[in-house]
């Protein structure tokens, strides 16, 4: 069987991971940040009505998918992408691939990943990883998530695959087709933070961007009346658990997104952007103390309502300063 | 964040298996990865789920017990998953799942329904009818 040499990069997030190690693969030299930011994957929404076990879902990043789509899009990359009807034709076109040498992006379902830790598995659809070869059996994996590579079994491999649910991985498998030799950063930095601004400022629906983070204050104030003490709880760590825990969506993403900034600003000689990723640095240590305090309150369990509305308080300065920053990062001039 | 304030709270959800990535910033400003090894509030919160989790497994073995509801749900609460996720897996309508959910019901199952549901927990048919 052809074994590739990949080159395993830990990442904070699945997705930005994987594409930042694909196309480093093909010889495009690109951080997880830059992914992340020419993606313009940062975002937030809070939505109610879309409950997942019964908890309403909070997200601190665009939808699945949408990252490695944009990436692709603006740095010129021609991505094969392909989802299957039968599981046998999903593993049969998964071992050409490999067998050609080429590493394929897999999207699966965490709960059917047998090398994580039994904690972090839940039914989570959306997750992203690297199959980059075969040995005895053993599909290897590169995980962007674990410090290195590591194996599955196919039967695991199969089931992670074409797991059921929302949303439905269906096998889908990526591998870059074409990568541009040099590709210039410029436009794509410039298109990604633009997005992201719109996202976050303008989207006229009040669960999305900097007005989501205010609609969830107003949530979390009322959570003690409205759904009673165990359920508050539950709500409140679920927002927690977005905000924070690896492989079900969570992983600093203010600060990925500063990071990308940073980097920004170095690589386009714009000392504005450096100025701007301090700021929002800031804007990451309020929504660490927010979930420092919201998981002091899960953890008492006592729902006073005086803590929610502390909460509800913290959430809201979260809010002015992600407005703020927006608003700046929205005028930087081109 | 600082460097040094990359939280190190393992609580072994990780099992030892990894540790996390985080971008930090470091003492020149630059932000750089650094490794966690976990964090308070997200210990909290994973604890919390798993604690609802193993509290509604406790309350659906009960009633298994009691003869209230099948194997069906007991497992369907063990496997993390909702009626939704639980009738895809055994290509089946939510309301029929339901309705395999009543002990007497689940009792005239064909062997062939009975090996899906067995299929979709991940255990075999004996194990199905006697709730291990």
């Amino acid at each position: 069987m052809n074994n590739t040499i990949f080159h395993h990069k830990q990442t904070a997030h699945c997705e930005s991971g994987v594409i930042s190690n694909l196309l480093g693969h093909h010889g495009l030299k690109i951080s997880e940040p830059m992914a992340f930011g020419i993606g313009a994957g940062l975002f937030f929404a809070h939505l109610p009505f879309i409950k997942v076990n019964g908890v309403p879902g909070t997200t601190y990043r665009i939808w699945p998918g949408a990252i490695s789509q944009r990436v692709c899009k603006r740095l010129g990359v021609k991505m094969e992408a392909a989802k299957f009807s039968t599981p046998a034709k999903g593993m049969a076109a998964l071992d050409d691939v490999i067998e050609a040498g080429i590493p394929v992006g897999l999207l699966s379902s965490v709960y059917y990943l047998p090398y994580f830790p039994a904690s972090y598995r839940f039914h989570f659809n959306a997750h992203n990883l690297v199959v980059y070869g075969k040995k005895e059996g053993q599909y290897l994996v590169s995980d962007p998530v674990m410090d290195t590579v590591t194996e599955i079994d196919p039967d695991s491999l199969v089931q992670a695959r074409f797991a059921k649910g929302f949303p439905a991985p269906k096998g889908k498998m990526y591998y870059p087709v074409h990568v541009p030799a040099n590709a210039s950063f410029r436009q794509p930095i410039k298109e990604g933070i633009q997005q992201t601004c719109h996202y976050m400022l303008k989207v006229p629906l009040p669960m999305f961007g900097v007005s989501g983070i205010r609609f969830l204050a107003n949530r979390v104030k009322s959570y003690p009346e409205k759904v009673g003490d165990r359920k508050a709880t539950l709500y409140l760590g679920n927002v927690i658990r977005m905000q924070e825990e690896i492989g079900t969506g969570g992983a600093g993403f203010r600060f990925l997104y500063a990071a990308f900034l940073q980097e920004a600003a170095e690589m386009l000689q714009k000392d504005e952007l450096g100025k701007l990723a301090g700021e929002l640095t800031k804007t990451g240590d309020l929504w660490r103390n927010f979930a420092f305090a919201a998981g002091r309150v899960c953890k008492s369990r006592a729902a006073d309502t005086v803590s929610y509305k502390d909460l509800s308080e913290m959430l809201l300065q979260c809010a002015a300063s992600e407005d703020a920053f927006f608003r700046k990062l929205a005028q930087v001039k081109w | 964040m600082k460097k040094e304030e990359v939280p190190q709270d393992g609580d072994n959800l990780h099992e030892g298996t990894f540790k996390q990535i985080m971008y930090a910033v470091d003492n020149s400003g630059n932000y750089v990865q650094v490794q966690s090894a976990g964090w308070e509030p997200e210990n909290i919160a994973l604890g919390q789920a798993w604690d609802e989790v193993n509290e509604r497994v406790k309350t659906a073995r009960a009633r298994v017990e009691a003869g209230e509801i099948s194997p069906v749900a007991y497992y369907m609460e063990k496997n993390l998953m909702d009626l939704a996720l639980l009738a895809s897996y055994v290509g089946k309508f939510q309301w029929q799942v339901k309705r395999h959910m009543k002990p007497a019901v689940f009792k005239r199952l064909s062997e062939r329904m009975l090996q899906r549901y067995a299929d979709a927990f991940k255990v075999t048919i004996t194990d199905l009818k006697l709730i291990k």
